[in-house]
C-alpha cells in the first residue's frame, strides 16, 4: 500500500511540476463554467415565465444539475486523453520504466498507483465544480442527494475512461499516438449507441449496454443502480487487467 | 552472490543471449566485456528482473529473479545504461522517491543524504533532474542504485559519459563498495576491467567467449605463444606436419589462397618451437615464406574474441600492438593513468 501511495503521489507531483495539470484544471473549469452557464440562463428564463404564469413547478436539479453533468462527459472525452497520454509512454521512452519494473513492486501495485495518481488529478478538477453547486444552494433550493449520486456517477465513469486510457498509454512510447487512440476510443464508446435506430432489437440492447454514457442518466437522476455501478467497476478492472497484461507481454517481447 | 545459468533470450529468430553462465561471489566485482549489441544489456536486464529469461536461470543473493521477483529486487541497485531519471523531479526528491518504492522504511532522509555524499550530487540536491549534467546524471543514478544498500549492484557501463577526474572517483568509489556488495559492471572499456574487476566475463553475439581473473587472461596467453606461418605446398600436408611438432597445441588454417597457407599455431607454454617448425617445413620440401610469433595484449585477446575474423584481426593487429594501445588510452573515454 506505501509502494501505491508513494506512486500515485510522483504521478500527481509530475501533473503539477509542468504545466500540464494548471492547464488541464483550468480548461476543465473554463468548459464546465459554459456548461453550467448556459442551462442556468435558460432556467432563469424559465422560472421569470413561470412566474407569471404559474401552475408548472420547475425543478433546477432535472433542467440544470443533470445537463451539467451530462455535459461534464464530453469535457472529459477532451481532457482525459491528455491526462493519460504520458502515463506509461512517458516512462517507456526516457527510460525510467526501468527503474519501476526492477524496483521490489509488484505490477498490480504500480498500475494502481498511476490509476490513482490520475483519479486524484480528475477528482482536484471536480472540486472546482463544487463552487457552481455551492451558488445553487446559496441562491436556490437544490436537493442535495440527486447531486451527491452525480458527483459519483462521474468519478465511477470518470475512472472508466482513465483506465481505458492507461492501457492504450502502456501500448506505445508516443505521447501523441497515445492522446490520439484514447479520444477515438472514447469517442467511438460515447457514440456507439447512435446506430441504436436501425438495428435489430437484441443489438440495440448489446449497445446500450456497452455504452458508458448511457450508464450515467441514472445517476444524474439521482438513482443509485447496482446494475450500473457494477457495470462501471468491472469496467475500471477490465481496463486496468488489460494495463496489466500489455505491461507483462511488453516484458517478454522486451 | 550471483549465479547465472544457461541463461538465453530470444527474440523470434535473433538471438540476443545465448546459454550464458557465470558466478560472482560476495565482495567481487565482475565485468561484463563485450562490443556494443554483444548482449550485456540483455544479460543486465534479465539479472535485475526487468525481463524474463527464455531459458536458463538467474540467482541473485539467493533468490531466483523469475520465482521471488520481489524478494531478488529487494537486494537488487541497477543502474540502467540511461540513468532512469524523472526530469520534473530534484535530486533529492527523486531519491527519496526512489527510497521509498525500493522499500526503505526508516530514516529515508538520512539514506538519501548519505547516499548523495557518498556519489558527490548533495551539491546539486534541490536541481532539477533535466538540468544536470550527464556526469551528474550518472552519479545520481548511480546513487539511486545504492540507496537502499542492496547486496548486488548491477552496473551498465557506469563510468560513460563522464569525464576523467568522475572516472577515476567512480572507479575508486566502486571499488570501495566491492567490499559489502557483490558488483557486476558492464563496459567496452579494456584497461577499465583491468583497474577494477577481479573476474571478466567475454562475452561476443550473446555467448560466453572467456571467464577469468585479468590476470590470469593475458597471463594464459603470455606464456603461450602463437606463431604465425605462411608456407608455400599442399596445405592439408603442412598442417599436418606442424601439428606433429612437439610442443604444439594447435594448428589452425587461418587463410588458404590456392598453393599458400596461412596457420597459426598454438605452442605449449614456454616452448621456443620457431626451429622446429621452420625445419619441418623446410624439410617437406615447401616453402617458407614467413614465421614470426604473435605477441597477444588484452586488446588482442578481446578483438580475437569478438572480432568477425579473428584469424586475420589477430595477425594484422599484431603487428600493431604498441600502437593501438596508444589509442586506446588516447580515445577520450579513459582516463589518464594517475
Amino acid at each position: 500500500m506505501r509502494n501505491v501511495a508513494a506512486i500515485a503521489q510522483r504521478e500527481l507531483n509530475a501533473y503539477f511540476s509542468s504545466p500540464i495539470g494548471y492547464v488541464l484544471i483550468g480548461f476543465f473549469a473554463l468548459l464546465f463554467g459554459w456548461f453550467f452557464y448556459v442551462p442556468l440562463a435558460f432556467f432563469e428564463q424559465q422560472s421569470m415565465q413561470s412566474a407569471m404564469n404559474p401552475g408548472q413547478a420547475l425543478n433546477i436539479n432535472q433542467m440544470l444539475v443533470g445537463p451539467a453533468f451530462m455535459n461534464t462527459t464530453v469535457i472529459m472525452l477532451l481532457v482525459f486523453p491528455l491526462i493519460t497520454m504520458r502515463t506509461y509512454s512517458e516512462e517507456k521512452r526516457s527510460g525510467t520504466i526501468e527503474l519501476l519494473l526492477t524496483s521490489p513492486l509488484t505490477d498490480v501495485e504500480i498500475i494502481l498507483g498511476k490509476f490513482l495518481g490520475a483519479m486524484a488529478l480528475y477528482t482536484a478538477m471536480l472540486s472546482i465544480t463544487l463552487i457552481h453547486m455551492s451558488i445553487l444552494f446559496i441562491f436556490g433550493d437544490p436537493e442535495w442527494k440527486p447531486i451527491a449520486t452525480g458527483y459519483l456517477g462521474l468519478l465511477l465513469m470518470g475512472g472508466c475512461f482513465l483506465s481505458l486510457g492507461l492501457f492504450i498509454s502502456s501500448l506505445t512510447k508516443n505521447q501523441i499516438v497515445a492522446a490520439m487512440a484514447t479520444f477515438a476510443v472514447f469517442l467511438m464508446l460515447w457514440v456507439l449507441n447512435w446506430i441504436s435506430t436501425f438495428v435489430g432489437p437484441t443489438t440495440q440492447a448489446v449497445l446500450a449496454h456497452l455504452s458508458i454514457t448511457e450508464h450515467f442518466d441514472d445517476f444524474a437522476k439521482g438513482i443509485i443502480d447496482t446494475k450500473h455501478v457494477i457495470y462501471y467497476l468491472s469496467f475500471i478492472a477490465f481496463g486496468l487487467f488489460l494495463t496489466m497484461k500489455s505491461v507483462d507481454s511488453e516484458r517478454w517481447r522486451g | 552472490m550471483i549465479e547465472v545459468q544457461n541463461l538465453s533470450k530470444r527474440y523470434g529468430p535473433f538471438t540476443a543471449v545465448d546459454d550464458v553462465s557465470f558466478r560472482a561471489e560476495s565482495g567481487e566485482i565482475l565485468g561484463f566485456l563485450g562490443p556494443n549489441g554483444a548482449g550485456k544489456t540483455t544479460t543486465m536486464r534479465i539479472i535485475t528482473g526487468y525481463m524474463p529469461a527464455s531459458e536458463g536461470t538467474a540467482i541473485v543473493a539467493g533468490h531466483d529473479v523469475f520465482a521471488q521477483p520481489i524478494e531478488a529486487k529487494r537486494k537488487t541497485g541497477y543502474l540502467p545504461e540511461t540513468p532512469p531519471l524523472y526530469p520534473d523531479m530534484t535530486v533529492r526528491e527523486y531519491l527519496t522517491f526512489v527510497a521509498k518504492i525500493k522499500g526503505v522504511r526508516k530514516d529515508i532522509k538520512g539514506r538519501v543524504d548519505e547516499v548523495m555524499k557518498r556519489t558527490w550530487v548533495a551539491d546539486m540536491a534541490n536541481r532539477h533532474c533535466a538540468k544536470l549534467s550527464k556526469g551528474y546524471k550518472q552519479r545520481v543514478g548511480l546513487a539511486q542504485a545504492l540507496i537502499h544498500n542492496p547486496e548486488v549492484l548491477v552496473l551498465d557501463e557506469p563510468t560513460a559519459g563522464l569525464d576523467p577526474k568522475q572516472i577515476i572517483e567512480t572507479r575508486q568509489l566502486i571499488r570501495e563498495l566491492a567490499g559489502n556488495h557483490t558488483i557486476v559492471l558492464s563496459t567496452h572499456i579494456l584497461p577499465e576491467v583491468s583497474q577494477t574487476c577481479q573476474k571478466v566475463v567475454i562475452i561476443n553475439k550473446g555467448k560466453v567467449v572467456a571467464i577469468d581473473t585479468p590476470d590470469a587472461l593475458t597471463e594464459r596467453l603470455r606464456g603461450a605463444v602463437t606463431m604465425y606461418v605462411q608456407a608455400q605446398g599442399p596445405v592439408d600436408d603442412i598442417e599436418r606436419a606442424l601439428l606433429n611438432v612437439s610442443g604444439v597445441v594447435r594448428v589452425n588454417v587461418a587463410d588458404r589462397k590456392d598453393d599458400t597457407g596461412i596457420f597459426e599455431v598454438d605452442t605449449e607454454k614456454g616452448a621456443d618451437v620457431r626451429r622446429e617448425l621452420s625445419t619441418v617445413v623446410v624439410r617437406g620440401g615447401w616453402g617458407l615464406l614467413e614465421l614470426r610469433p604473435v605477441r597477444v595484449s588484452l586488446e588482442d585477446i578481446f578483438l580475437s574474441l569478438t572480432t568477425e575474423e579473428p584469424a586475420t584481426g589477430l595477425a594484422d593487429e599484431s603487428a600493431n600492438t604498441a600502437a593501438m594501445t596508444d589509442t586506446a588510452s588516447n580515445h577520450g573515454e579513459e582516463a589518464p593513468h594517475a
